[in-house]
Protein backbone atom coordinates (compact mmCIF):
# COMPACT_ATOMS: atom_id res chain seq x y z
CA UNK A 1 0.00 0.00 0.00
CA UNK A 2 2.76 2.54 0.52
CA UNK A 3 4.26 1.73 -2.75
CA UNK A 4 0.79 2.23 -4.47
CA UNK A 5 0.82 5.62 -2.96
CA UNK A 6 4.60 6.54 -3.62
CA UNK A 7 4.10 5.41 -6.61
CA UNK A 8 1.92 8.06 -7.45
CA UNK A 9 4.40 11.05 -7.03
CA UNK A 10 7.02 9.78 -9.78
CA UNK A 11 8.16 13.36 -10.52
CA UNK A 12 10.08 13.16 -7.06
CA UNK A 13 12.46 10.81 -8.68
CA UNK A 14 15.16 13.42 -9.21
CA UNK A 15 16.80 13.45 -13.02
CA UNK A 16 20.35 14.37 -12.11
CA UNK A 17 21.36 13.57 -8.90
CA UNK A 18 23.98 16.13 -8.02
CA UNK A 19 21.36 18.66 -7.82
CA UNK A 20 20.91 19.79 -4.43
CA UNK A 21 17.39 19.18 -3.26
CA UNK A 22 17.39 21.93 -0.64
CA UNK A 23 19.84 24.63 -0.51
CA UNK A 24 20.18 27.24 2.59
CA UNK A 25 21.81 30.37 2.41
CA UNK A 26 23.28 32.51 5.19
CA UNK A 27 19.73 31.45 6.90
CA UNK A 28 19.79 33.79 10.53
CA UNK A 29 16.79 32.62 13.00
CA UNK A 30 16.38 35.57 15.84
CA UNK A 31 19.88 37.01 14.57
CA UNK A 32 21.92 33.48 15.14
CA UNK A 33 24.00 31.85 12.27
CA UNK A 34 24.45 32.71 9.57
CA UNK A 35 23.39 29.20 8.74
CA UNK A 36 24.63 28.00 5.24
CA UNK A 37 23.25 24.10 4.02
CA UNK A 38 23.15 21.93 1.28
CA UNK A 39 20.93 18.59 1.55
CA UNK A 40 21.09 16.52 -1.56
CA UNK A 41 18.56 14.31 -3.02
CA UNK A 42 17.38 11.45 -0.84
CA UNK A 43 20.13 12.56 1.61
CA UNK A 44 19.74 12.73 5.32
CA UNK A 45 21.41 14.92 7.45
CA UNK A 46 21.41 14.39 11.28
CA UNK A 47 21.35 18.11 13.26
CA UNK A 48 22.38 17.63 16.94
CA UNK A 49 23.60 20.63 19.54
CA UNK A 50 23.09 21.28 23.01
CA UNK A 51 19.67 22.81 23.85
CA UNK A 52 18.63 26.31 23.36
CA UNK A 53 21.52 25.94 20.49
CA UNK A 54 18.43 27.03 18.13
CA UNK A 55 18.16 24.17 16.44
CA UNK A 56 14.06 24.50 16.46
CA UNK A 57 14.13 27.77 15.34
CA UNK A 58 16.52 26.81 12.42
CA UNK A 59 13.80 24.30 11.58
CA UNK A 60 11.26 27.26 11.54
CA UNK A 61 13.02 29.90 9.49
CA UNK A 62 13.60 26.70 6.54
CA UNK A 63 9.56 26.38 6.88
CA UNK A 64 9.12 29.80 6.76
CA UNK A 65 7.66 30.39 9.96
CA UNK A 66 9.43 33.73 11.40
CA UNK A 67 10.55 36.42 10.01
CA UNK A 68 14.46 36.28 9.21
CA UNK A 69 17.65 37.01 7.11
CA UNK A 70 19.00 34.92 4.54
CA UNK A 71 17.32 32.50 1.59
CA UNK A 72 16.27 28.87 0.78
CA UNK A 73 16.37 27.25 -2.12
CA UNK A 74 14.41 23.64 -3.60
CA UNK A 75 15.92 22.03 -6.61
CA UNK A 76 17.53 25.70 -6.86
CA UNK A 77 14.34 27.76 -6.91
CA UNK A 78 13.84 30.68 -4.31
CA UNK A 79 11.73 29.88 -1.83
CA UNK A 80 9.77 33.34 -3.00
CA UNK A 81 8.57 31.88 -6.19
CA UNK A 82 6.39 29.27 -4.17
CA UNK A 83 3.67 30.77 -2.16
CA UNK A 84 3.83 30.31 1.59
CA UNK A 85 1.29 27.68 2.17
CA UNK A 86 3.20 25.90 -1.16
CA UNK A 87 6.25 26.12 0.25
CA UNK A 88 5.05 24.01 3.29
CA UNK A 89 3.62 21.38 2.23
CA UNK A 90 6.82 20.47 0.15
CA UNK A 91 9.14 21.17 3.09
CA UNK A 92 7.13 19.94 5.93
CA UNK A 93 8.66 20.40 9.09
CA UNK A 94 7.12 18.09 11.91
CA UNK A 95 7.61 19.80 15.66
CA UNK A 96 8.51 18.04 18.82
CA UNK A 97 5.43 18.28 19.76
CA UNK A 98 1.86 17.87 17.49
CA UNK A 99 -0.92 19.81 17.85
CA UNK A 100 -4.73 18.35 17.48
CA UNK A 101 -8.13 21.07 16.99
CA UNK A 102 -10.34 18.37 16.57
CA UNK A 103 -11.91 15.77 18.37
CA UNK A 104 -11.00 12.96 16.00
CA UNK A 105 -8.00 11.74 14.46
CA UNK A 106 -9.50 11.68 11.46
CA UNK A 107 -10.41 14.74 10.81
CA UNK A 108 -7.04 16.11 10.65
CA UNK A 109 -6.17 14.33 7.73
CA UNK A 110 -7.24 15.95 4.04
CA UNK A 111 -7.86 11.87 3.58
CA UNK A 112 -9.22 9.35 5.43
CA UNK A 113 -7.52 6.47 3.63
CA UNK A 114 -3.85 7.71 4.77
CA UNK A 115 -1.51 4.77 3.46
CA UNK A 116 1.30 5.51 6.43
CA UNK A 117 -1.31 3.90 9.24
CA UNK A 118 -0.35 0.63 8.76
CA UNK A 119 3.40 0.46 9.20
CA UNK A 120 3.16 2.75 11.61
CA UNK A 121 1.29 0.63 13.80
CA UNK A 122 -2.50 1.67 12.90
CA UNK A 123 -5.36 0.76 11.68
CA UNK A 124 -7.95 2.41 9.55
CA UNK A 125 -10.35 2.67 12.73
CA UNK A 126 -8.01 4.72 14.17
CA UNK A 127 -9.25 7.78 12.18
CA UNK A 128 -12.53 7.45 14.36
CA UNK A 129 -10.12 7.51 17.58
CA UNK A 130 -10.34 10.53 20.11
CA UNK A 131 -7.28 12.94 20.29
CA UNK A 132 -7.74 13.26 23.96
CA UNK A 133 -7.22 9.39 24.17
CA UNK A 134 -3.84 9.42 22.54
CA UNK A 135 -0.54 8.65 24.12
CA UNK A 136 2.06 11.20 23.40
CA UNK A 137 3.97 8.48 21.54
CA UNK A 138 0.84 7.86 18.87
CA UNK A 139 0.24 11.63 18.62
CA UNK A 140 3.63 11.55 17.64
CA UNK A 141 3.73 8.69 14.78
CA UNK A 142 0.00 10.21 13.77
CA UNK A 143 1.81 13.39 13.61
CA UNK A 144 4.48 11.94 10.92
CA UNK A 145 1.82 9.80 9.32
CA UNK A 146 -0.23 13.32 8.81
CA UNK A 147 2.75 15.56 7.60
CA UNK A 148 3.58 13.01 5.08
CA UNK A 149 -0.08 13.09 3.27
CA UNK A 150 1.47 16.65 1.65
CA UNK A 151 3.69 13.76 0.29
CA UNK A 152 6.56 16.54 1.16
CA UNK A 153 9.59 16.61 -0.94
CA UNK A 154 11.83 17.86 2.56
CA UNK A 155 11.34 16.70 6.23
CA UNK A 156 12.57 18.52 8.90
CA UNK A 157 12.11 16.52 11.88
CA UNK A 158 12.20 17.67 15.31
CA UNK A 159 13.07 15.25 17.75
CA UNK A 160 10.55 13.04 15.93
CA UNK A 161 11.36 10.13 17.74
CA UNK A 162 11.40 11.50 21.71
CA UNK A 163 8.76 9.98 23.01
CA UNK A 164 8.47 6.82 21.64
CA UNK A 165 9.76 3.25 23.02
CA UNK A 166 12.89 1.69 21.70
CA UNK A 167 10.90 -1.19 19.40
CA UNK A 168 8.81 1.96 17.69
CA UNK A 169 11.74 3.97 17.26
CA UNK A 170 12.94 0.88 14.76
CA UNK A 171 9.64 1.37 12.71
CA UNK A 172 9.84 5.20 12.51
CA UNK A 173 13.32 5.05 11.34
CA UNK A 174 12.46 2.75 8.83
CA UNK A 175 9.29 4.31 7.53
CA UNK A 176 11.31 7.52 7.20
CA UNK A 177 14.14 6.14 5.15
CA UNK A 178 11.94 4.24 3.24
CA UNK A 179 9.98 7.37 2.24
CA UNK A 180 13.53 9.45 1.86
CA UNK A 181 14.95 6.39 -0.77
CA UNK A 182 11.35 6.37 -2.64
CA UNK A 183 10.77 9.71 -2.99
CA UNK A 184 14.37 11.01 -2.92
CA UNK A 185 13.10 13.65 0.02
CA UNK A 186 15.63 15.34 1.52
CA UNK A 187 15.34 14.77 5.17
CA UNK A 188 17.40 16.86 7.99
CA UNK A 189 17.04 15.39 11.37
CA UNK A 190 17.20 16.89 14.63
CA UNK A 191 18.30 13.77 17.30
CA UNK A 192 19.67 13.89 21.00
CA UNK A 193 20.82 10.64 21.03
CA UNK A 194 24.51 10.10 19.22
CA UNK A 195 23.42 6.88 17.87
CA UNK A 196 20.44 7.64 16.55
CA UNK A 197 22.21 10.63 14.75
CA UNK A 198 24.99 8.31 13.25
CA UNK A 199 22.35 5.11 11.91
CA UNK A 200 20.07 7.69 10.60
CA UNK A 201 21.97 10.44 9.23
CA UNK A 202 24.45 10.34 5.79
CA UNK A 203 26.05 12.90 7.38
CA UNK A 204 26.57 14.69 10.95
CA UNK A 205 26.64 18.40 11.58
CA UNK A 206 26.53 20.16 15.07
CA UNK A 207 24.91 23.48 15.39
CA UNK A 208 26.75 26.06 16.83
CA UNK A 209 25.31 29.77 17.49
CA UNK A 210 27.85 30.71 14.80
CA UNK A 211 27.68 27.85 12.13
CA UNK A 212 27.59 24.34 12.06
CA UNK A 213 30.46 22.19 12.90
CA UNK A 214 31.40 18.68 11.42
CA UNK A 215 30.46 16.26 13.96
CA UNK A 216 31.24 12.66 14.01
CA UNK A 217 32.91 12.04 10.41
CA UNK A 218 31.91 8.45 9.33
CA UNK A 219 34.38 8.77 7.07
CA UNK A 220 32.12 8.09 3.83
CA UNK A 221 31.55 12.25 3.65
CA UNK A 222 33.61 12.86 1.27
CA UNK A 223 31.17 11.23 -1.37
CA UNK A 224 28.29 13.55 -0.59
CA UNK A 225 27.94 16.20 -3.01
CA UNK A 226 26.66 18.47 -0.26
CA UNK A 227 28.91 20.85 1.64
CA UNK A 228 29.07 23.52 4.77
CA UNK A 229 30.18 26.23 5.35
CA UNK A 230 31.60 26.79 8.88
CA UNK A 231 31.39 30.23 9.88
CA UNK B 1 -45.24 64.81 29.02
CA UNK B 2 -44.69 65.05 32.57
CA UNK B 3 -41.47 67.00 33.16
CA UNK B 4 -39.11 66.20 35.70
CA UNK B 5 -38.33 69.16 38.26
CA UNK B 6 -34.85 68.94 40.37
CA UNK B 7 -36.09 67.48 43.08
CA UNK B 8 -37.08 64.51 41.36
CA UNK B 9 -34.10 63.88 40.17
CA UNK B 10 -32.52 64.55 43.45
CA UNK B 11 -34.56 62.06 45.02
CA UNK B 12 -33.37 59.50 42.85
CA UNK B 13 -29.57 60.74 43.35
CA UNK B 14 -30.68 60.18 47.17
CA UNK B 15 -31.22 56.44 46.16
CA UNK B 16 -27.84 56.21 44.59
CA UNK B 17 -26.07 57.85 48.17
CA UNK B 18 -28.24 55.17 49.79
CA UNK B 19 -26.32 52.78 47.80
CA UNK B 20 -22.86 54.52 48.48
CA UNK B 21 -23.57 54.72 51.95
CA UNK B 22 -24.36 50.73 52.24
CA UNK B 23 -21.03 49.43 50.15
CA UNK B 24 -18.73 51.72 52.59
CA UNK B 25 -20.33 50.28 55.81
CA UNK B 26 -19.88 46.33 54.20
CA UNK B 27 -16.48 47.72 53.02
CA UNK B 28 -17.38 46.59 49.15
CA UNK B 29 -15.12 49.40 47.83
CA UNK B 30 -17.62 50.16 45.74
CA UNK B 31 -18.58 53.71 46.85
CA UNK B 32 -16.53 56.09 44.94
CA UNK B 33 -16.83 54.35 41.97
CA UNK B 34 -20.08 54.39 41.98
CA UNK B 35 -20.17 58.66 43.10
CA UNK B 36 -17.66 59.27 40.45
CA UNK B 37 -19.53 57.10 37.72
CA UNK B 38 -22.61 58.69 38.40
CA UNK B 39 -21.46 62.57 38.56
CA UNK B 40 -20.08 61.59 35.61
CA UNK B 41 -23.37 60.36 33.89
CA UNK B 42 -24.63 63.81 35.46
CA UNK B 43 -22.42 66.02 33.79
CA UNK B 44 -21.74 64.26 30.43
CA UNK B 45 -25.38 64.11 30.35
CA UNK B 46 -26.41 67.68 30.56
CA UNK B 47 -23.16 69.28 28.79
CA UNK B 48 -24.63 66.33 25.72
CA UNK B 49 -28.52 68.14 26.65
CA UNK B 50 -26.85 71.46 26.01
CA UNK B 51 -25.32 70.49 22.97
CA UNK B 52 -27.79 68.64 21.73
CA UNK B 53 -30.10 71.67 22.10
CA UNK B 54 -28.09 74.00 20.29
CA UNK B 55 -27.45 71.88 17.55
CA UNK B 56 -31.55 71.46 17.16
CA UNK B 57 -31.85 75.04 17.06
CA UNK B 58 -28.99 75.76 14.30
CA UNK B 59 -29.46 72.52 11.55
CA UNK B 60 -25.75 72.46 9.73
CA UNK B 61 -24.42 69.94 8.12
CA UNK B 62 -20.72 70.72 9.39
CA UNK B 63 -21.92 70.60 13.31
CA UNK B 64 -23.78 67.40 12.84
CA UNK B 65 -20.18 66.09 11.37
CA UNK B 66 -18.60 67.74 14.05
CA UNK B 67 -20.30 65.77 16.75
CA UNK B 68 -20.06 62.86 14.74
CA UNK B 69 -16.34 62.54 14.62
CA UNK B 70 -16.44 62.98 18.17
CA UNK B 71 -18.77 60.23 18.92
CA UNK B 72 -16.74 58.12 16.65
CA UNK B 73 -13.67 58.56 18.22
CA UNK B 74 -14.94 58.55 21.58
CA UNK B 75 -16.43 55.12 20.70
CA UNK B 76 -12.95 53.72 18.98
CA UNK B 77 -11.36 54.83 22.28
CA UNK B 78 -13.27 52.56 24.25
CA UNK B 79 -12.88 49.42 21.84
CA UNK B 80 -9.02 50.09 21.99
CA UNK B 81 -9.58 50.33 26.08
CA UNK B 82 -11.62 46.91 25.96
CA UNK B 83 -8.56 45.10 24.70
CA UNK B 84 -6.48 42.72 26.68
CA UNK B 85 -4.05 42.54 23.96
CA UNK B 86 -3.81 45.13 21.24
CA UNK B 87 -2.30 45.73 17.93
CA UNK B 88 0.78 48.04 18.46
CA UNK B 89 0.68 51.16 16.85
CA UNK B 90 -2.28 53.21 15.16
CA UNK B 91 -3.74 49.58 13.86
CA UNK B 92 -4.73 49.28 17.76
CA UNK B 93 -6.94 52.16 17.18
CA UNK B 94 -7.34 52.26 13.23
CA UNK B 95 -8.79 49.05 13.07
CA UNK B 96 -11.82 49.09 15.72
CA UNK B 97 -12.73 52.91 14.50
CA UNK B 98 -12.43 51.93 10.80
CA UNK B 99 -14.79 49.54 11.18
CA UNK B 100 -17.34 51.30 12.91
CA UNK B 101 -17.07 54.37 10.39
CA UNK B 102 -17.95 52.13 7.74
CA UNK B 103 -20.65 50.42 9.15
CA UNK B 104 -22.15 52.79 11.54
CA UNK B 105 -21.86 55.82 9.19
CA UNK B 106 -22.95 54.23 6.01
CA UNK B 107 -26.35 52.47 7.98
CA UNK B 108 -27.09 55.60 9.66
CA UNK B 109 -27.02 58.05 6.50
CA UNK B 110 -28.84 54.80 4.22
CA UNK B 111 -31.64 54.79 6.96
CA UNK B 112 -31.85 58.80 7.11
CA UNK B 113 -32.35 58.94 3.03
CA UNK B 114 -34.39 56.38 2.25
CA UNK B 115 -35.69 54.66 5.40
CA UNK B 116 -37.00 57.91 7.75
CA UNK B 117 -36.52 60.14 4.83
CA UNK B 118 -35.75 63.43 6.76
CA UNK B 119 -35.28 66.69 5.70
CA UNK B 120 -32.58 67.43 4.89
CA UNK B 121 -31.23 64.10 6.00
CA UNK B 122 -28.68 65.31 8.49
CA UNK B 123 -31.64 66.79 10.91
CA UNK B 124 -29.75 66.54 14.27
CA UNK B 125 -32.77 65.65 16.25
CA UNK B 126 -33.16 62.39 13.90
CA UNK B 127 -29.33 61.86 12.77
CA UNK B 128 -27.63 62.33 16.36
CA UNK B 129 -29.77 59.60 18.30
CA UNK B 130 -29.21 57.22 15.06
CA UNK B 131 -26.06 57.28 15.25
CA UNK B 132 -25.28 56.93 18.42
CA UNK B 133 -27.25 54.25 19.24
CA UNK B 134 -25.00 52.46 16.40
CA UNK B 135 -21.90 53.30 17.41
CA UNK B 136 -23.04 52.24 21.03
CA UNK B 137 -24.01 48.52 19.96
CA UNK B 138 -20.86 48.01 16.93
CA UNK B 139 -18.96 49.36 19.51
CA UNK B 140 -19.95 46.66 22.11
CA UNK B 141 -19.65 44.21 19.37
CA UNK B 142 -16.39 44.99 18.07
CA UNK B 143 -14.51 45.29 20.90
CA UNK B 144 -16.10 41.81 22.45
CA UNK B 145 -14.94 39.94 18.98
CA UNK B 146 -11.29 41.56 18.93
CA UNK B 147 -10.82 41.06 22.30
CA UNK B 148 -12.04 37.54 22.12
CA UNK B 149 -10.07 36.80 18.96
CA UNK B 150 -6.50 38.55 20.02
CA UNK B 151 -6.58 35.98 23.30
CA UNK B 152 -7.59 32.97 21.31
CA UNK B 153 -4.93 33.50 18.62
CA UNK B 154 -2.17 33.94 21.37
CA UNK B 155 -3.39 30.89 23.48
CA UNK B 156 -3.77 28.95 20.21
CA UNK B 157 -0.99 30.16 18.76
CA UNK B 158 0.93 26.45 18.65
CA UNK B 159 -2.61 25.22 16.84
CA UNK B 160 -2.71 27.92 14.62
CA UNK B 161 1.18 27.30 13.62
CA UNK B 162 0.64 23.51 13.32
CA UNK B 163 -1.93 24.35 10.82
CA UNK B 164 0.32 26.75 8.72
CA UNK B 165 3.47 24.16 9.07
CA UNK B 166 0.61 21.74 7.07
CA UNK B 167 0.44 23.88 4.72
CA UNK B 168 -3.20 25.76 5.70
CA UNK B 169 -3.41 29.44 4.24
CA UNK B 170 -3.79 32.44 7.00
CA UNK B 171 -7.23 31.93 6.70
CA UNK B 172 -7.62 28.35 6.69
CA UNK B 173 -5.12 28.53 9.76
CA UNK B 174 -7.55 31.07 11.80
CA UNK B 175 -10.99 30.46 10.30
CA UNK B 176 -12.08 28.70 13.83
CA UNK B 177 -10.99 31.58 16.09
CA UNK B 178 -12.32 33.73 13.42
CA UNK B 179 -15.70 32.12 13.61
CA UNK B 180 -15.87 32.23 17.26
CA UNK B 181 -14.78 36.11 18.08
CA UNK B 182 -17.71 36.63 15.30
CA UNK B 183 -20.04 34.44 17.39
CA UNK B 184 -19.62 36.24 20.72
CA UNK B 185 -19.47 39.71 19.20
CA UNK B 186 -22.70 39.49 17.78
CA UNK B 187 -24.33 37.39 20.95
CA UNK B 188 -25.84 40.56 22.55
CA UNK B 189 -27.35 41.77 20.10
CA UNK B 190 -29.04 38.33 18.73
CA UNK B 191 -30.11 37.95 22.32
CA UNK B 192 -31.79 41.00 22.57
CA UNK B 193 -33.72 40.93 19.61
CA UNK B 194 -34.94 37.04 20.87
CA UNK B 195 -36.05 38.35 24.33
CA UNK B 196 -37.13 41.50 23.06
CA UNK B 197 -40.75 43.01 24.60
CA UNK B 198 -40.31 39.52 26.48
CA UNK B 199 -38.36 40.13 29.37
CA UNK B 200 -37.49 43.87 28.94
CA UNK B 201 -38.65 46.73 26.91
CA UNK B 202 -35.89 47.92 25.05
CA UNK B 203 -34.48 51.47 26.51
CA UNK B 204 -35.16 53.80 23.49
CA UNK B 205 -38.86 52.23 23.41
CA UNK B 206 -39.50 52.63 27.49
CA UNK B 207 -37.93 56.31 26.73
CA UNK B 208 -40.73 57.28 24.30
CA UNK B 209 -43.64 55.70 25.87
CA UNK B 210 -42.51 57.30 28.72
CA UNK B 211 -42.55 60.19 26.56
CA UNK B 212 -46.11 60.23 25.79
CA UNK B 213 -45.25 58.53 21.98
CA UNK B 214 -48.26 56.14 20.97
CA UNK B 215 -46.76 52.84 22.20
CA UNK B 216 -47.36 51.38 18.25
CA UNK B 217 -45.19 53.88 16.90
CA UNK B 218 -42.77 53.39 19.24
CA UNK B 219 -42.84 49.48 18.56
CA UNK B 220 -41.87 50.43 15.06
CA UNK B 221 -39.28 52.67 15.36
CA UNK B 222 -37.83 50.14 18.30
CA UNK B 223 -37.74 47.47 15.47
CA UNK B 224 -36.30 49.32 12.96
CA UNK B 225 -33.41 50.13 15.46
CA UNK B 226 -33.00 46.36 16.59
CA UNK B 227 -32.79 45.80 12.54
CA UNK B 228 -30.25 48.18 11.90
CA UNK B 229 -28.13 47.44 15.19
CA UNK B 230 -27.77 43.98 14.43
CA UNK B 231 -26.71 44.73 10.49
CA UNK B 232 -24.84 47.82 11.27
CA UNK B 233 -22.71 45.12 14.54
CA UNK B 234 -22.51 42.47 12.01
CA UNK B 235 -21.06 44.37 9.37
CA UNK B 236 -18.69 46.12 11.33
CA UNK B 237 -17.52 43.05 13.03
CA UNK B 238 -17.01 41.43 10.03
CA UNK B 239 -14.77 44.02 8.76
CA UNK B 240 -12.63 44.58 12.03
CA UNK B 241 -12.21 40.43 12.21
CA UNK B 242 -11.29 40.55 8.72
CA UNK B 243 -8.63 43.43 9.26
CA UNK B 244 -7.57 42.02 12.33
CA UNK B 245 -7.09 38.09 11.67
CA UNK B 246 -5.31 39.96 8.27
CA UNK B 247 -2.90 41.45 10.66
CA UNK B 248 -1.98 38.60 12.74
CA UNK B 249 -0.10 37.26 9.93
CA UNK B 250 2.33 38.87 7.31
CA UNK B 251 2.96 38.20 3.33
CA UNK B 252 4.06 34.92 4.55
CA UNK B 253 1.64 33.16 6.26
CA UNK B 254 3.31 33.42 9.30
CA UNK B 255 1.59 34.01 12.63
CA UNK B 256 2.56 37.28 13.78
CA UNK B 257 1.88 37.67 17.25
CA UNK B 258 4.50 40.69 17.72
CA UNK B 259 2.22 42.51 16.49
CA UNK B 260 0.16 42.41 19.48
CA UNK B 261 1.54 44.25 22.44
CA UNK B 262 1.82 43.29 26.32
CA UNK B 263 -1.40 43.01 28.21
CA UNK B 264 -2.99 44.68 30.89
CA UNK B 265 -2.62 43.67 34.16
Amino acid sequence: MVALCLDKIPEMKLERPNMNYLHVNDVRPHGRGPYSLNIAAGECVSLSGPSGSGKSLLLRAIADLDPHDGDVFLDNLPRSTFTAPQWRKQVALLPVESQWWLDDVGGHFPDTDCPWLKPLGFTHKTMQWQVSRLSSGEKQRLALARALMNHPRVLLLDEPTASLDPQTIGIVEKLITDYRNETQAAVLWVSHDAQQAARVGNRQLKLTAHGFSDHIDDGADGAHPGSENIA
Amino acid sequence: MISLSALDLSLAALLVLALAALSWRMQLGLGAQLLIAAARTVVQLLLIGLVLKTLFEHIDLVWVGGISLIMLLAAGREVMARQQRRFTGWWGFGMGTGAMFVSSFAITILTLTTIIGTDPWYTPQYAVPLLGMMLGNTMSGIALALDRLTATAWQQRAVIEQRLMLGATRQEAIADIRRDAMRSGMMPIINSMAVAGLVSLPGMMTGQILAGTPPMEAVKYQILIMFLISAGTGFGVTAALWLASKRLFDERHRLRLDKLGTPKV
